[in-house]
Formats: structure tokens, sequence, C-alpha cells
């Protein structure tokens, strides 16, 4: 056994992921109902001594983040559940709210008293149609069961429209204002101002459904597995040359190796059989080689030793067949088509990174494609500029993935 | 004096007033950081990163032109990466768009030694000029996004928001709505948006028309200062006279009531001076 069931109910779970039968069965009404009696300092206090970390991408301590928007000055104050989730090969967020919409849906009710919010949005990739049902039809039940009304928090689902760079939190919160979701400059950042110049939190679904489990037990409790650094488990998606893709929950610090073998989650490669490289952390991640693969473990610290990091949690496995130049290709397009426009290293730079990789010409122009990602990278005014030529810098740093080597 | 902070630039001990920019404060210290986008009298855009600058313990490089300083702040203005940075916007703006109106981006071109086709040989700009008006010209071909139009015309002066950046990505550009030529747009000729265009995207009809007889002579250009005649605000209008025609209407941008912004009969209803039918 590899795979710990705590964010995504165990396999004898029975009830309807969006029941009142769900909410008890999961303990999320009594997770609740001892958040509510806490104040604000003591459910921080809580996070904090978890050590939950956000599970967005970035990993930034979450209780901090509470902290900050517990502090910040002002009468008005949102939280806001990201569930947008469009980086490649990242299908997480969307089977955990499948699985259990309720969890994360607690979580923002807790980060909202916490924070003293009165209004409450999640923000749903507009593509998940059917999620958002559930979504919806769990907050409706969180209402019957008395977790609503006029004098709770209003929670308001706020669809997508098809952009990647929609999820980057302040071009999410020009989403939500009605405006084109081009990213803010930071700072200030969302914990000072951030929907209508408001503080805002706002995580990630997963992070959420963290706080809902990490409530509806306790702190000892939720560092029974992960590593020193970060506590808990991580959702991984899955795909690629491999036997089973999907989504599992594992502990910090499992080994990658594990990951794609072991029995009840990967269970070995598909393919050819032979590992050529892995795709850590999405479109944004790094390639990580057959050794660096066999060495590492899912845990920051592990990861950061060969420049990787988990990201978003996406796991995408390539067999020794596959071109690399060829997923280069795909990447930059993904990237050139997602950017938002407003900057000049993001806008010009993904086009053209995807116009030499389309002429095949990503390993001759090495030093030029040097220096325009380390501008892209110092530059960019967001995350997606600044990390769109990260999968190619591994790749040039690691020559020997080059099929055509 | 507790309403002041102090940082340092290039190694050297900088006072400033609260609140001040970092672009601000390098002016101050004579380490002049190149702009494209920015303007005094809008808005930062932070678009075209050209005024990035190093601070220390940051891990991206920090646009100067919105950051405000801070006590203890360490600036550098001209390390390793900012000054890659700068020269690969420069590129990758001369690979797209026509820079030959643009007198800051050759500027930044220059000083950062950009190799103009090292990024060449991709999609560019190029686009077909529309006139659609008798007012101003678009030749987006020249456009670097800036954005300083979309500000001008939206909340930083007129408030009409016609135009707005529509398309994502490299198709990005600026829009009066659904492409609608300007006189379907809610546009009302302004030319405010003409007035901060950096790059000769929007000019003038007047001066578009000289340029493309080959007659436009800035040498041969005067400027006569007056104050608009057609209400009492009291706009003042700098008039460019060639050949004692007018042939462009300004106004300054330090001037008090118009911050360079005019309305459609001060910038461009200019033609009743030089009727020869006066009654
Ligand atoms: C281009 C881009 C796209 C992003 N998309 C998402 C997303 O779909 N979901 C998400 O939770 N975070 C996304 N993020 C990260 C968010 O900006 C933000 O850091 C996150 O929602 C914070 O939540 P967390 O601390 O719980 O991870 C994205 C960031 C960037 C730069
Ligand atoms: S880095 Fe890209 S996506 Fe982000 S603001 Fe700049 S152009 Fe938009
Ligand atoms: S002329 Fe005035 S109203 Fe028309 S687009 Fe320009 S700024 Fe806007
Ligand atoms: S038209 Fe001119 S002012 Fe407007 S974005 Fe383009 S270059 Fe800037």
């Amino acid at each position: 056994m590899n795979e710990v069931r705590r964010l995504l109910p165990d396999r004898h779970t029975v009830s309807h992921p969006a029941s009142p039968e769900r909410l008890r069965e999961r303990g999320f009404d009594q997770a609740l109902a001892k958040a509510m009696a806490m104040s604000s300092e003591a459910i921080i206090a809580e996070i904090i001594a978890s050590g939950i970390k956000g599970r967005g991408g970035a990993a930034f301590p979450t209780g901090l983040k509470w902290s900050s928007v517990n502090k910040a000055a002002g009468q008005t104050k949102y939280v806001v559940m990201n569930a947008d989730e469009s980086e490649l090969g990242t299908f997480k967020d969307r089977v955990l709210l499948e699985e259990d919409p309720l969890g994360a849906l607690v979580g923002l009710l807790i980060a909202a008293h916490a924070v003293g919010a009165r209004k409450a949005f999640c923000y749903i990739r507009g593509e998940y149609r059917e999620v958002e049902h559930r979504l919806a039809r769990a907050l409706d039940i969180l209402q019957q069961e008395g977790w609503g009304g006029p004098d709770a928090v209003d929670v308001e689902i706020r669809r997508g429209a098809g952009a990647y760079i929609a999820g980057e939190e302040t071009a999410l919160f020009n989403s939500i204002e009605g405006k084109r979701p081009e990213p803010r400059v930071k700072p200030p950042f969302p914990t000072n101002k951030g929907l209508w110049g408001s503080p805002t939190l706002i995580q990630n679904v997963e992070t959420l459904a963290n706080v809902a489990v990490l409530f509806a037990h306790d702190a000892a409790w939720f560092t029974q597995y992960g590593t020193k650094d970060t506590a808990g488990t991580k959702l991984i998606a899955l795909s690629g040359h491999i036997q089973h893709p999907g989504v599992y929950e594992v502990p910090f610090g499992m080994p990658l190796a594990d990951i794609l073998h072991a029995p009840d989650l990967g269970g070995s490669l598909a393919g050819s059989g032979r590992l050529g490289a892995v795709l850590l952390g999405g479109a944004a991640g790094t390639f990580l080689s057959p050794d660096e693969v066999a060495t590492s473990r899912l845990d920051y610290a592990s990861l950061g030793a060969v420049g990787a990091s988990i990201g978003s949690g996406a796991v995408m496995v390539f067999d020794d067949t596959v071109d690399l130049q060829w997923v280069l290709t795909k990447l930059a397009r993904f990237f050139a088509e997602e950017s938002c426009g407003q900057c000049v290293p993001c806008r010009i730079g993904t086009q053209r990174i995807m116009e030499i990789a389309e002429q095949g010409n990503l390993w001759t122009r090495n030093q030029d494609l040097r220096a325009l990602s380390q501008a892209m990278r110092d530059a960019s005014i967001c995350g997606l500029g600044q990390t769109a030529p990260l999968a190619l810098l591994s790749i040039l740093d690691r020559p020997g993935l080059r099929r055509d080597a | 004096m507790g309403n002041s902070v102090t940082l340092m630039i290039d190694g050297q001990s900088v006072t400033v007033a609260e609140g001040t920019t970092l672009r601000a404060a390098c002016d101050q210290a004579e380490h002049v950081v190149p702009t494209l986008c920015w303007h005094e009298n809008l808005t930062p855009a932070n678009a075209c990163r050209a005024c990035v600058v190093e601070v220390k313990g940051s891990r991206t490089l920090v646009a100067s032109c919105s950051r405000v300083a801070e006590d203890g702040m360490d600036v550098q203005t001209a390390s390793e990466r900012v000054l890659n940075a700068r020269q690969v916007v420069a590129e990758l703006l001369l690979s797209v768009s026509d820079a030959k109106l643009a007198p800051d981006l050759l500027h930044l071109a220059e000083m950062s030694s950009a190799d103009p086709v090292r990024f060449t040989g991709g999609a560019t700009w190029a686009q077909p000029v529309r006139q659609d008006n008798n007012l101003y010209v678009r030749d987006l071909s020249k456009c670097i996004l800036c954005y300083r139009c979309v500000q001008a015309c939206g909340d930083d002066a007129q408030n009409t928001f016609a135009i707005a950046v529509a398309g994502r990505g490299f198709g990005a550009h600026i829009d009066a709505g659904f492409g609608r030529d300007l006189p379907e747009s809610d546009c009302v000729y302004c030319g405010n948006c003409v007035a901060v265009c950096p790059t000769g995207a929007l000019m003038g009809k007047t001066e578009w028309d000289l340029r493309q007889q080959g007659q436009w002579d800035e040498s041969r250009i005067t400027q006569t200062e007056t104050i608009c005649s057609y209400c009492g605000v009291g706009c003042e209008l700098d008039l460019h006279v060639m050949d004692n025609q007018i042939v462009k209407v300004t106004s300054p941008q330090d001037h008090p009531v118009t911050h360079g912004m005019l309305c459609v009969k001060g910038r461009y209803g200019y033609d009743f001076v030089q009727s020869e039918d006066h009654h």
C-alpha cells in the first residue's frame, strides 16, 4: 500500500459526494462546528502547526497567508477558491471536486471565518461543467445543513472562459471584476489588495481540502504523513507512458520511482517500457532524466537539488522513443496561445520560442534562447512568462535527454 | 523629515520623499533608467519592462516605473541581468514593429547594444494602415502595445473608453471594439491617444498626409503658444506651424489645466484659422 487517501475519500466511502451523509461520513460537519467555535488566531495557529503549504504550485505557507489577510486593514475581505486548473497535465482538482466537493467548500468556509470575510468566490474552469454542477449541489447541501443563510458567508460560483492565465491569482481577480484577465503588478499582494482592492485570501482547491481534513482531525493526525519540511499528502496527476494514469494521493517524501512503479500507483511504464524522461510540474515544469527520477523524492528539498519542483503535481511520463523537441514545441505553443500579451518578454518571447521550436532550431540557437529565457524569467510580469522557458532550459541543461543528439 | 526614505542606487546612497518610485529615485541619482510605456501623466502600465532594475532580495527584476522606493533597498540599474533584459526587450520589439518614428525605442536599442536582427524572421506586426476618419490615422504596424492610448482614452484622462486591448498573446492589439472603424466606435476624436503615442502608430491626419508626401520637416516647424478660444476652460495650445499652416496642435504635458490632454475642438478644430473666408 503506497496510496494514502485522506483528501480523497477512502475507497469504502459509500455516500453520494454531494450529500448530507457525506458531510457526516467525512467528519466535515464536526470540522465546521469546531472551527466556527474557534477564534481567528486559534484557527490560524492550527493551520501553522499543520504546516500546510499551497497546492496550486507555489507552495507558499498557508498559515502565513491567512495571518496576513486576517491582520490586513479593511472592513471588507474576500476569500477565493481557485479551481481554474488549466495547467497542462494537471487534473487533480477536477477529480478532487468530483469525488469530494464538500471538502474544499468546508475549507473555504473555515477560511472565510478565520479572516473575517463575508463573501467567497469559487472560480472554476469553464470546461468543468459537470464538476461545477456537483460543486453547486454541494453548496446547496451545506446551506440546507445550516452552514449558509443570510448571516453566513455568501458563496458565489464564477466560471472561467477558457484562459489559462485567469488562474493566476490577480488575473483571476480581474476576471471576477469583469475585466480582462491580465495579471496585476505585485506588490501590492492580494493579502492587502485583491478583489476590488480589498484584502483577499486565495487558495487552490486542494489546499482548502487539506484545511477541511485538518479540522476534521487535528495537527498531530495531519503530520503523521509527509516529511519534516512538508507535512501531509499530495495529489499527483499521472499521465503519459504509464500503465495506470490517473490521480493518486501520496505522502510527501515518496520516491518518484515508487509513484511510477508501485502496483497501486503508476504500475510501471507503458510504451517501450524504458523511461525517457519525466516532466514534473506541468508545462512550466522541469524534465528529469531517468537517473534523477531514480534518486528523487516527492519533496521540495529533494527536487530542489535537481532544479525541479512539484508545482501543481503533474507528472508526465515519456518513454525513450519520444522526441522531446516535439514535446517542447507543444509546450511552446501552449504558452504562446495562453500568454495574455500584456508584457513584451512574454508576448513576443513565447511567440519566438514557438517559432524556433517549430523550425527545429531549439538546439542550434542555444545562446539566443538562453538570453531570451533569462529575460523572460527576470522581466515578465507574472508567473506565466517567468516560467514559460523552464522546461526548455531543463533540456538545454540535460543534453542527454535529446533523442536526436 | 519623517517622510523620506533612503536607499542605495548603484552603491550610492539616495534620499527621496516617501512614495517616490524607483524610476524617479534613479532619475534623482542621475542613473536614469530607460522607459517606453511610462508617461509622466499616466498610470504606469508596467507593460514594456524596459525600466526593470535589480533589487537585492527580489527573485525577479522589478519594474522601476511602478515600484515604490523603500528604506534600505539596494538597487542595481546596470547589473548583468538588467542589461540582458533591456537588450532582449529592445530586440523583441524591433523584431515585430516598425520603430522608425519611435525615438524612445531607438534610444533603448542603442543604449543596450541591441542586435536588431537577433529575433527577426518570425511573425511581425505588419498590417494595413487604417484611415477611416479625417482626424487621425492608425498605423498599428508601429504599435508596441504600450497601453498609453488605452489609458489616455480611459480613466487617466478622457474617460471615453473607446479603445482597449483585445486578443491575447502575440495577437493582443489595440482595438476600437470588434475591429470596428473609428467612426463606428465610441471615439470622440479628442486625439489624446495620439498625443501620448510614443511610436507614431497614432498620428494626426495632417501630419500623416504631409509625411506621405515627403513634406514633413521638423526643422521648418515653429511652435506658437496660445489659449484655446472655444470655451472658458483655458487650455493652453501649442500650434505647430509649417509654411504658415497649422500642422498639429498639442498642449504642454506640464500644463496645470490640460496635462497635455485636449478635446476635439482644441486639437483638431483649427481649419477655421486658416480659412480665407472669414465672416
Ligand atoms: C499562469 C498561472 C496559472 C495559474 N493557474 C492556477 C490554477 O489554475 N489553480 C491554482 O490553484 N493556482 C493557479 N496559479 C497559482 C495562483 O496564482 C495562486 O498562487 C494560487 O491559487 C494560490 O493558492 P495556494 O497557495 O493554495 O496554492 C496559477 C499561476 C500562474 C502564474
Ligand atoms: S508574463 Fe505573459 S501572461 Fe503574464 S502578464 Fe506578461 S504577457 Fe501576460
Ligand atoms: S481620440 Fe480620444 S476618444 Fe478617440 S480613441 Fe483617442 S483618446 Fe479615445
Ligand atoms: S497605438 Fe501607440 S500609444 Fe497605443 S499602444 Fe500602440 S504604441 Fe502605445
